[in-house]
């Protein structure tokens, strides 16, 4: 087995970073609880002013002009673990979190899956680039050794065979051990990992303590070391919480993104698709605004689902400021990507037709898009219906009827020039309360247009217009 | 400029000689004889933007329209009616051979969303034909449905009252609607001159879509054919058994 560590060096602070329009603006998080707040993470543009960890929020202030503050938020981190672990789930059967701020995968099994470790590094660094969170990744034999190497080398992959010669080089500060039994033995003239194991194991961990040896032993392989993994959940719940809040649909946009490429995200790793989602815009004072999203089949691709949400955005009116942004899905149906012929002559940027169907309703409302469909009744009212999904197929009559029929009948305006065919008797209903009762004729008017008319049964006066022969 | 690229201008009906040569066949055919004929690719131009002009309603457009609409559907193609005026009676596209399950129609409250809606289902090309109806003869939508339509190789449609008839149009085909007598004119073809004569609709040139689609498209034709009816009490031409009892039936069982 080979077990990929990808480790997250700042995940608070990328959570935070992820949610802003402008990620170079100097940013600091620091501790809420503490009455004298320290700085616990600084961005980049923080750090070149001068901001380190550790320094009170006061002196970062004065180090730097117009700096951004937020909170150390443990439990965002913990959700953004969750994510990561969902979509990390999609390269690899086995995930664990048992390492904090970083995950382990087991890769090797997906190796010919994805065209091996430079491919499917590429990829993760990749994906993990456009979710927004800075990592670190090494490939090692066992799960302790991978998480102790991406601290040290990022991109480094060291085979079963080297894995001895890669950790001997290690310094012992860095070996993962604790910080006292580090400095142990750097006093004892111990400066390499090497120096440490080439010594007598049960000397060493008198020295040492036992667990600082089992944490040896879990490192070279020689202790198995059981991990737990992660098992998917069955609904999606994420939530944003605005920096500021906003009522204009405009800037409510990027967070939306970025709530749907996580949504989306997280379906691929399931392999799954959604069908119905729900997005609630929270304003303050617990009012909120909910959005039911529904979709006709599953889908789960992020630009798809980004523009139903904006669609739906747009169309809806916002009685208050936003504060926060939350989607929720709990029914994750399987999902069936559309079929594609290989030799398929429609043009490149072609879109199937589920997903413009749902662009369509997502701007039009969920009604606009259907079909029609043939019902067995006499009455042109009921002759046909709307149709929204598999239709069945009926004998049309085989009296004449219009292309046209109108919403409902109206006196026939244009004189008759003369009577075509008819009449036609449609006299049905009575059971049901909507009895009609009618003579049916087709009929050219003065301007030579071909109507559908009817008069009720047996009378002989003004017609009404019911259809066109268009 | 060189031969090819020549070639391919005459290809794509973008230039014409005067007389000559006629375009490579449209794959196409309009379902009437005559209206082929007159046509410089022998039916329908492809992937494009065609404009029917109507001077009322209840003129024949469908007729027109239906030998074509009939047979795309019979090939999985989807037909998409962007804010029709009216309900498309299902009995009567049924009877004039439409694959029902591949109509759709989409509903829009005003012009400018029915014309994003065509000019999207244009471009997706997950339509084979898509029927419009623009109320503003603006010469921008019009341009930007044809740029659609090429884009996502799809037939267009665009309906439109025929008192636009004098006014410029981007659209490959225009033919207006004409009812006393009915016969269709002609009035811009790409890559040819429009026919000088206007062309009396008949009945079918063969290849008519499945055996039930007789019903509704011979309709105008048969009852075309027919005198005047002097009197209303009797049916001009009992085309079908046309008094319905079955109601009364039920009521005395």
């Amino acid at each position: 087995m080979r077990w990929a560590c990808i480790l997250f060096p700042q995940l608070a602070l990328d959570d935070v970073l992820r949610r802003r329009a402008d990620r170079d603006a100097p940013l600091v998080l620091v501790d809420p609880a503490q009455s004298r707040p320290l700085v616990r993470a600084a961005n980049r543009r923080a750090c070149a002013a001068g901001v380190k960890v550790g320094q009170s929020l006061a002196t970062a202030r004065a180090l730097c002009e117009r700096l951004a503050i937020a909170d150390y938020d443990n439990a965002a981190a913990d959700r953004c673990r969750e994510l990561l672990a969902a979509w990390a789930y999609s390269y690899s059967s086995l995930v664990s979190r048992d390492f904090p701020d970083a995950l382990l995968l087991e890769v090797e099994a997906s190796f010919r899956l994805f065209g091996g470790w430079p491919n499917l590094q590429a990829r993760l660094r990749l994906e993990l680039d456009e979710l927004g969170f800075r990592h670190r990744i090494a490939l090692a034999p066992n799960p302790h050794a991978a998480r102790v190497l991406a601290g040290l080398h990022d991109g480094i992959a060291i085979p079963e065979t080297r894995l001895c010669n890669a950790l001997g080089t290690l310094p012992v500060e860095h070996a993962g051990l604790a910080p006292e039994c580090a400095l142990g033995l750097r006093r004892m003239g111990l400066r390499r990992l090497d120096q440490v194991l080439c010594l007598p194991r049960a000397a060493l961990g008198r020295r040492i303590g036992e667990e600082a040896l089992a944490h040896l032993g879990r490192l070279t392989g020689e202790l198995a070391a059981p991990l737990a993994f992660y098992r998917p959940p069955d609904a999606f719940d994420a939530r944003i919480e605005l920096p500021f809040h906003t009522a204009s649909s405009e800037s409510l946009l990027f967070p939306l993104r970025r709530l749907v490429r996580d949504f989306a995200a997280f379906l691929a790793g399931r392999d799954g698709g959604v069908a119905r989602f729900r997005l609630t815009f929270e304003h303050e004072h617990d009012a909120r605004t909910r959005v039911l999203v529904g979709l006709l089949a599953p889908e789960r691709d992020p630009e798809l689902l980004f523009d139903i949400a904006r669609e739906r955005l747009d169309r809806i009116r916002l009685c208050a400021p936003v504060c926060a942004l939350r989607l929720q899905a709990d029914e994750l149906p399987p999902f069936a990507p559309a079929r594609r012929n290989l030799f398929d002559p429609r043009p490149q940027q072609a879109e199937p037709w589920q997903a413009l169907r749902e662009r369509l309703r997502a701007r039009l409302g969920e009604e606009a898009v259907h079909g029609i469909a043939l019902h067995a009744d006499h009455r042109p009212e009921r002759a046909w219906q709307i149709e929204h999904g598999k239709q069945r197929a009926d004998a049309p009559p085989r009296n004449p009827r219009p292309a046209w029929l109108l919403h409902r009948p109206i006196p026939l305006r244009p004189a008759v020039r003369r009577i075509l065919a008819g009449p036609e008797r449609i006299e049905s209903g009575w059971w049901d309360g909507e009895d009609v009762r009618r003579d049916y004729y087709v009929v050219e008017t003065g301007a030579g247009q071909r109507a559908w008319v009817f008069r009720p049964a047996g009378e002989t006066g003004a017609f009404m217009l019911h259809g066109w022969f268009a | 400029m060189s031969d090819a690229a020549l070639q391919s201008l005459f290809e794509r009906g973008r230039l014409w000689r005067g007389q000559g040569r006629a375009l490579p066949r449209s794959t196409l055919p309009t379902g009437f004889a005559a209206l082929d004929a007159a046509l410089p690719g022998g039916g329908w131009p492809a992937a494009a933007l065609s404009e029917i002009l109507l001077p009322a309603d209840g003129v024949g457009e469908w007729q027109l329209l239906w030998p074509l609409l009939a047979r795309l559907s019979a090939q999985d193609g989807r037909i998409v009616l962007v804010a029709p005026p009216y309900i498309p009676f299902a009995p009567a596209w049924a009877a004039a051979g439409i694959a029902l399950p591949q109509l759709q129609v989409v509903q829009t409250e005003d012009d400018r969303n029915a014309m994003w809606v065509a000019e999207q289902c244009l471009r997706s090309a997950a339509c084979a034909a898509v029927v419009c109806w623009p109320r503003q003869g603006d010469p921008r939508t019009l341009r930007r449905l044809q740029l659609a339509a090429e884009t996502g190789q799809c037939q267009g449609f665009a309906l439109r009252p025929a008192q636009v008839a004098d006014q410029p149009s981007m659209a490959a085909l225009r033919i207006l609607l004409e009812v006393d007598p009915p016969q269709w004119r002609v009035l811009k073809c790409r890559g040819g001159n429009p026919p000088a004569r206007a062309i009396v609709p008949s009945p079918f040139s063969g290849g008519r879509g499945p055996a039930h689609g007789a019903g509704g498209m011979l309709l105008h034709a048969d009852l075309a054919d027919q005198k005047p009816s002097p009197s209303i009490a009797l049916p001009a031409r009992s085309l079908r058994p046309a008094l319905r009892v079955e109601g009364e039936s039920q009521a005395a069982s």
